[in-house]
């Protein structure tokens, strides 16, 4: 198929189309809307169901009746909708539903700016609402990977019965770019006996029952453990990162997103002075590839590491926490929605490294 | 012999936790009958709320989801949008339906969503202990209205049967009490008629039910039901509120 | 007119809403006997004088009540 040059808030509605999404619930913010007004001219055409919401609430509530019933589906917001999820993706989690949310992070916090941030890494991350439990998450640093991305998604939370979450900036929402529209590899998804689709009593299907109340707390504490073990299981397996010019490094760039690639584009700079930067570039943020960073950190080369990323060094603390003092590690970016540019990254770099 | 009554299979045989003489048992019967008389127990999803009714999805003896507090209409709107052959209803309280969740339901009987609603109100939140509800008498003590409801402060008592029928995408809206066999009958027959008015895809029905709860009340179960009369009733009254199901 | 009224006396929570609505005021709550969860369960003092008009099943929050006639 050949390339399109497609809007990323455009690229990605499509993809999850293609990946089977035929229901979205969503409500108009800032700056996502292209994808509900995408959703709404194509999924009555291909036999699905857009529906505005009354709000974010309403909407990620009906996501999780959706996907109760069986349903491929998706919800997208920017970052205070999300925060309005975050009840309705901690009981999605809690019931063990798959769904996809995208969100396409603005500035924060409160209402904060229409421009990009990287300011939910915490949100997305950590859980977000109440209770133990995590998204996978997902950080596509180009348009071809968010349409790339929007398949995996699908796919993990069918596999694993939990929300993913697409998370982007602003940036990759309102960027146009060449995409490709490819066939992609077919996992084996399991089958959904647990869907509410109607109970026969004289039929050999258990009664469905989608729930997260479990009031005895032996049988609370099996769930969270089938949760945690299940958690285990997406650490070991589904690990994705982008490792660039790391071999040899003096410094490596822990970064994500589009900013990511700015860090690029500071490298290039920073080899013109003679100076070899590396980058490890997490795709799961959850799970977070922490060997993977280890690994690149351990080289005898490598001397310190630096993060970049639009926020006060949220995704820094996990990167901390990997390498766990075994080298110096710094933080450039600022809270809000100022995004670095290669120029000042590549001073920071060389500045740095002459103190 | 010839069986007048018996209990029906729609409802399952655990005990109901709810408090002797509550009037959700009586209410959770008469839905539970509803769907066996309509013969739609094989497709009818239930969404239950979080209050006393959290536990439903035990006593329904059909597919069900438990929602989020106040997300029910919006839970079973994603569900019916999905597979709309399935009968889906919302049984929801009065501090899930007429507070934290009065969003969910007026808009989805703004959209005429084709679900049927079957809500309690009991003038009271019963699971977390007797606070004040929206739909709390003026004078009524609850437990965080311990001078009695006080218009001033928090004003009057919401009629959600009446607030619901002003919306156009509403077929049916009726309120009905279980205070007594009379009223229970006609209970009955107006949930009947909310799910055949999903059936026929006629539009968004509600039956607003006055019940009892005598134990945040501070009172018998019979003198529960005979409040519900001399107290609710003249507040808010009985009868249909709406009705375009035969347009 | 034969009639029977059956109930299961240990789902009953002996909350009396069938004393209250009996019309020809045949039930009471036992003053006997406690069931497994410690109610006292209804009964039917009379079983001749009921009309099997199961208003008792009727109010029933716990539908414990059966009613059969000939």
């Amino acid at each position: 198929m050949a390339k399109k040059l497609m809007k990323g808030s455009e690229a990605i509605p499509e993809a999850a189309i293609q990946a089977g999404c035929r229901f979205f619930f969503g409500y108009p913010i800032t700056p996502q809307n292209d994808i509900p007004e995408y959703m709404s001219a194509r999924l009555p055409k291909v036999g699905g169901c857009f529906l505005q919401a009354e709000s974010e609430v309403a909407a990620i509530n009906m996501v999780y009746g959706a996907a109760a019933a069986g349903a491929r589906v998706m919800t997208s917001s920017s970052s205070p909708g999300v925060s309005l999820k975050q009840e309705g993706i901690s009981y999605i989690a809690g019931a063990e539903l798959p769904c996809v949310i995208c969100n396409m992070m603005r500035g924060g916090p409160g209402l904060g700016s229409i421009q990009p941030s990287q300011g939910d890494y915490f949100q997305a991350t950590k859980g977000g609402g109440h209770g133990d439990y995590h998204l996978i998450v997902l950080a596509p640093s180009s348009v071809q990977e968010a349409v790339d991305l929007m398949h995996t998604a699908f796919d993990l939370a069918d596999i694993y019965r939990t929300p993913v979450m697409l998370l982007a900036d602003g940036i990759i929402g309102q960027m146009m770019e060449p995409v490709e529209f490819h066939e992609h590899e077919k996992r084996e998804l399991p089958d959904k006996p647990w869907a509410v689709t109607g109970y026969d009593p004289n039929g050999t299907k258990p009664r469905a029952i989608v729930n997260s109340l479990y009031i005895e707390v032996d049988e609370l504490q099996e769930m969270n453990d089938r949760l945690q073990a299940r958690y285990k299981e997406i650490q070991e397996k589904e690990v994705m990162v982008e490792k660039y010019n790391t071999e040899g490094a003096e410094v490596i760039i822990c970064a994500y997103g589009t900013v990511a690639r700015i860090c690029k584009s500071a490298i290039a700079l920073c080899a013109e002075k003679g100076v070899k930067v590396g980058l490890v570039r997490p795709i799961t943020l959850w799970p977070f590839p922490e060997k993977e960073l280890v690994e690149v950190m351990a080289q005898p080369s490598v001397k310190r590491e630096l993060t970049v990323e639009i926020s006060a060094g949220q995704m820094h603390e996990d990167v901390r926490l990997a390498i766990n003092g075994s080298k110096p590690t710094d933080f450039y970016g600022k809270p809000g929605s100022y995004t670095p540019t290669a120029e000042e990254i590549a001073e920071y770099i060389l500045k740095t490294r002459e103190a | 012999m010839k069986t007048v009554f018996k209990k029906t299979p729609v409802l399952t045989d655990t005990i109901m936790h709810y408090c002797p003489g509550c009037g959700h048992g009586i209410v959770h019967r008469l839905v539970a009958e509803v769907i066996e008389e309509l013969g739609i127990q094989n497709k009818t999803i239930g969404f239950v709320p979080v209050g006393c009714a959290v536990f439903g999805y035990k006593y329904f003896n059909i597919d069900c989801v438990e929602a989020a507090h106040g997300r029910a209409p919006a839970a079973a709107t994603g569900c019916k949008r999905v597979n709309p052959e399935n009968i889906v209803f919302t049984y929801q309280g009065d501090g899930d339906l007429a507070s934290i969740g009065a969003a969910e339901i007026v808009h989805a009987a703004h959209r005429g969503e084709k679900i049927t609603t079957i809500f309690i109100n009991n003038a009271i939140y019963g699971m977390t202990g007797g606070q004040m509800a929206p739909t709390t008498l003026v004078g009524q003590k609850t437990t965080t209205s311990p001078y009695g409801r006080d218009p001033e402060h928090c004003g009057k008592p919401i009629r959600i049967a009446e607030m619901i029928a002003t919306i156009e995408g509403a077929a049916y809206v009726e309120r009905v009490s279980v205070d007594c066999v009379p009223n229970i009958i006609k209970a009955k027959a107006a949930i009947k008629k909310a799910f055949q008015c999903q059936i026929d895809r006629k539009g968004f029905a509600l039956v607003e039910v006055l019940s009892s709860c005598p134990t945040n009340w501070g009172k018998s179960p019979a003198e529960a039901m005979d409040w519900i009369k001399s107290d609710m009733i003249p507040y808010y009254p009985l009868g249909v509120k709406k009705d375009t199901t035969n347009e | 007119m034969v009639s029977k009224v059956t109930i299961d006396e240990n789902r009953c929570k002996g909350c009396g809403l069938c004393v209250r609505a009996c019309p020809k005021k045949i039930m009471q709550l036992s003053k006997t006997k406690l069931n497994e969860k410690g109610y006292h369960p209804a009964e039917v003092t009379d079983q001749e004088a009921c009309i099997a008009c199961a208003s008792c099943a009727r109010t029933c929050p716990d539908a414990v009540i059966t009613v059969e006639k000939e």
